[in-house]
């Protein structure tokens, strides 16, 4: 679709500006979780032996379920989106919807993930976790503040998802204007995106 | 978008009728314009709570030991005043009016990309504002860190630092979306045959600086939350009694807040290079430098944080290449020097009131900007570090520089803002007032910076009293220089003489429109000059 540059205030729409505007806001956020990706490696380097004997802690099968939930979601959200492209709004909206599905999958599974922890003691602020050694300690601090500002951040992505499935279902979103749904997705690749580099950093290199 | 003169007939932007009235028709307008001005009030209100602070500090200096309060109220006073100035007031400052303002203006846009993100933008900046406020008077305490919130020490006082670093926080997520809608715009909004090389000068600066906002800011965000969860759950990335790091901090804040200075300084420069060529009435000169120069500012300014810390224990490599790094930055800012005096050269000059604070600008900023050199090079950096001389750097650059060039902006503009015209003599000797003030005030700081007097300390010893003593006196002239500037501003806003479209016989977009603009700024069709300074 070629977007014409309006200045009208009236109609106010410009496609590639809100698409812009968006890449834009990606960039901040990754760079937003850059500055952690930093912190980790500096202790990474500084603690190898702690860091390996932490990873192993985590469970690699409920990380690798959930990698491959959410690159189904993102699957999902594209073809929604390719969907809407074709007037198909019926399948556009199941298709957001099994997004946000595959959305709540993920979190459930870090639900039991965390849970587990914090049944064992180990959560930020604990009395375990004071005892740990240090790269212990900043091991699971890490864990904890990077995979939840990742979970805060699909919850973001699904509220806006919800916003785009009640967009498309009243007409508001549809196959002529769909730069919502163009945003939303997007933003859901950029949630997805992390994981991929959380889940090996986490999880994999050990 | 059709080209048929549909005659509209001429509303000015301040009495347009939209869908609410009264005060709702301003806190709820998306209108650029209203939306400036909305900062703007904001931002002058805070400003004079900063600058009464600042003047609290100076009478607490005036003799050695306990003057007028305790060490603890001190220690709240200059970490209060740094927060409010920093992140409310020379950081949105210049951008969020100005550029609000006049960046749609100059490159012919009706309005920026996301009128309704800016307006989000100014409530994000109006409640992260009230949280740093309340952070002041909370049970616990004023913060006491400074407004750098250096860890250990941060991670570990009694006072309420969690309400004002997620104060700053909110801030730099305002700053983030105001970034994020000057970018598009200046990438999707500039009118039908603007290039970027035919943009004037100022929506370069703002361009440059909407970059910087972006990339920089969110690094601080997630310091900021790093020091929270740090405060909240004892995780212990700064502090070394748990295995942490507090240089790390250090890294992760200045990544940031050196890039902030260009933040708060390149629309300044933007600025100065507006007034200049309209006051000579002269083409400017090295338009493409001034222009390259600006994103030069910003790109080579994320590199040199590492001369904030020479002390704080960095490799001797590190040392040097910072050192060199900072060198190479104070390039740029001398070729738009060079460029404004050389644009002056051979001009008619007009010593109107904007250009009269133009020329203070750059006076105090060549001072600023070569006392920044004496910080930049490791050997002298470590006699002056953490000394009043890095103070009286700082507000030479800040306050001489960026608050100057506001006070130019706003006399240069406010005749386009609001359609009157100030006193010019009253504003002459506001800013001649201002100046000597600001010069005493500051001035004696790089002296007995230089002899040794430590920075953020609320005793000393009796050999920095004499400079202390002229330091405070200057103080209370600047305050005196600033009311007396404000209050001619305000006259001149509500009942001055009306100002015709063009007072300055200037030659960019703003001034080929009414005063003040209407709600669409141009309601007629208007010429984009391939050289937007085509004077002679």
């Amino acid at each position: 679709m070629m977007s014409e540059k309006v200045t009208h205030i009236e109609e106010h729409r410009d496609d590639a500006a809100s698409k812009l505007g968006m890449w834009l806001f990606i960039f901040t956020e990754l760079l937003l979780f850059g500055g952690l990706f930093l912190v980790y490696s500096i202790y990474r380097a500084q603690y190898p032996a702690n860091f390996h004997e932490a990873s192993l802690e985590l469970s690699v099968t409920i990380g690798a379920v959930n990698t491959i939930v959410l690159l189904f979601s993102s699957m999902t959200i594209a073809m929604a989106l390719t969907a809407m492209q074709k007037n198909n709004k019926k399948l556009a909206l199941r298709l957001i919807l099994v997004t946000l599905l595959m959305a709540l999958v993920f979190l459930v599974n870090k639900y039991f993930e965390w849970g587990a922890k914090f049944h064992h003691g180990l959560y930020p602020g604990s009395d375990l976790m004071a005892l740990l050694e240090r790269g212990h300690l900043l091991y699971f601090s890490l864990y904890f503040f990077m995979t939840g500002l990742h979970a805060f951040h699909i919850i973001v992505g699904m509220i806006l998802l919800i916003v785009v499935y009640f967009k498309v279902k009243n007409g508001s979103i549809h196959f002529e204007k769909y730069f919502l749904l163009e945003n939303g997705a997007l933003y859901w690749h950029l949630v997805d995106l992390i994981w991929i580099f959380l889940f090996p950093l986490m999880y994999l290199i050990t | 978008m059709s080209n048929e003169v549909n005659k509209i007939e001429y509303v000015s932007y301040l009495e347009h009728q939209g869908r609410f009235k009264g005060l709702k028709s301003w806190i709820f307008a998306t209108d650029h314009k209203r939306i400036a001005l909305l900062y703007m009030y904001a931002i002058a209100a805070f400003f004079f709570i900063g600058a009464l602070l600042g003047l609290l500090m100076r009478f607490e200096l005036i003799a050695p030991g306990e003057t007028i309060m305790k060490a603890q109220t001190y220690n709240g006073l200059f970490t209060v005043h740094g927060v409010i100035m920093i992140f409310m007031v020379v950081i949105p400052g210049l951008s969020a009016v100005f550029g609000n303002f006049f960046l749609p203006i100059l490159i012919g846009a009706k309005d920026v990309a996301f009128p309704r993100l800016n307006l989000f933008s100014w409530w994000i900046f109006v409640f992260g504002s009230v949280l740093a406020v309340a952070s002041q008077f909370l049970k616990s305490g004023p913060p006491d860190t400074g407004w750098t919130f250096y860890a250990p020490y941060s991670t570990t006082t009694g006072t309420s630092v969690i309400i004002a670093t997620t104060a700053a926080f909110i801030l730099g997520f305002s700053s983030i979306l105001t970034g994020l809608n000057f970018l598009v715009t200046v990438h999707q909004m500039r009118a039908p045959g603007m290039k970027f090389f035919n943009m004037p000068l100022f929506p370069w600066a703002i361009y440059a600086t909407a970059w910087i906002q972006l990339l920089a800011t969110p690094i601080v965000g997630i310091t900021l939350l790093m020091l929270i969860a740090e405060r909240l759950f004892g995780i212990g990335f700064f502090d070394p009694n748990l295995g942490g790091d507090p240089v790390l901090f250090q890294h992760l804040f200045w990544i940031y807040s050196h890039p902030a200075v260009y933040i708060m300084i390149l629309p300044a420069m933007g600025v100065i290079t507006e007034i200049v060529p309209t006051f000579c009435q002269r083409k400017v000169y090295g338009y493409k430098a001034i222009a390259l120069s600006s994103l030069a500012i910003a790109g080579v300014g994320f590199l040199v944080w590492g001369h904030h810390m020479y002390t704080s224990g960095m490799s001797e490599n590190a040392r040097w290449f910072f050192s060199l790094l900072t060198f190479i930055v104070a390039v740029p800012s001398a070729i738009k020097v060079f460029n404004w005096i050389s644009t002056m050269y051979k001009g008619s000059i007009d010593l109107k009131p904007p250009f009269l604070f133009a020329l203070a600008f750059i006076f105090l900023f060549i001072i600023g900007g070569t006392t920044g050199l004496i910080l930049g090079s490791v050997a002298t950096n470590i006699q002056v570090h953490d000394t009043s001389f890095i103070v009286a750097h700082f507000h030479y650059i800040i306050f001489g520089g960026m608050g100057f060039a506001f006070f130019a902006a706003i006399h240069y503009w406010l005749p386009k803002m609001y359609g009157r015209l100030y006193n010019f003599r009253r504003a002459n000797i506001a800013c001649i007032i201002m100046f000597i003030g600001f010069n005493t005030l500051y001035f004696p700081q790089f002296v007995i910076g230089i002899q040794g007097m430590p920075r953020r300390y609320f005793d000393y010893l009796p050999q920095f009293q004499t400079g202390h003593m002229i330091s405070t006196i200057g103080g209370v002239i600047l305050i005196f220089g600033l009311f007396y500037m404000l209050i001619n501003l305000i006259k001149g806003a509500r009942k001055g003489p009306k100002a015709p479209a063009n007072p300055w016989n200037g030659s960019t977009l703003e001034w080929q429109i009414p005063s003040p603009p209407s709600l669409e700024n141009f309601d007629e069709p208007f010429e984009v000059k391939a050289n937007p300074y085509d004077y002679k």
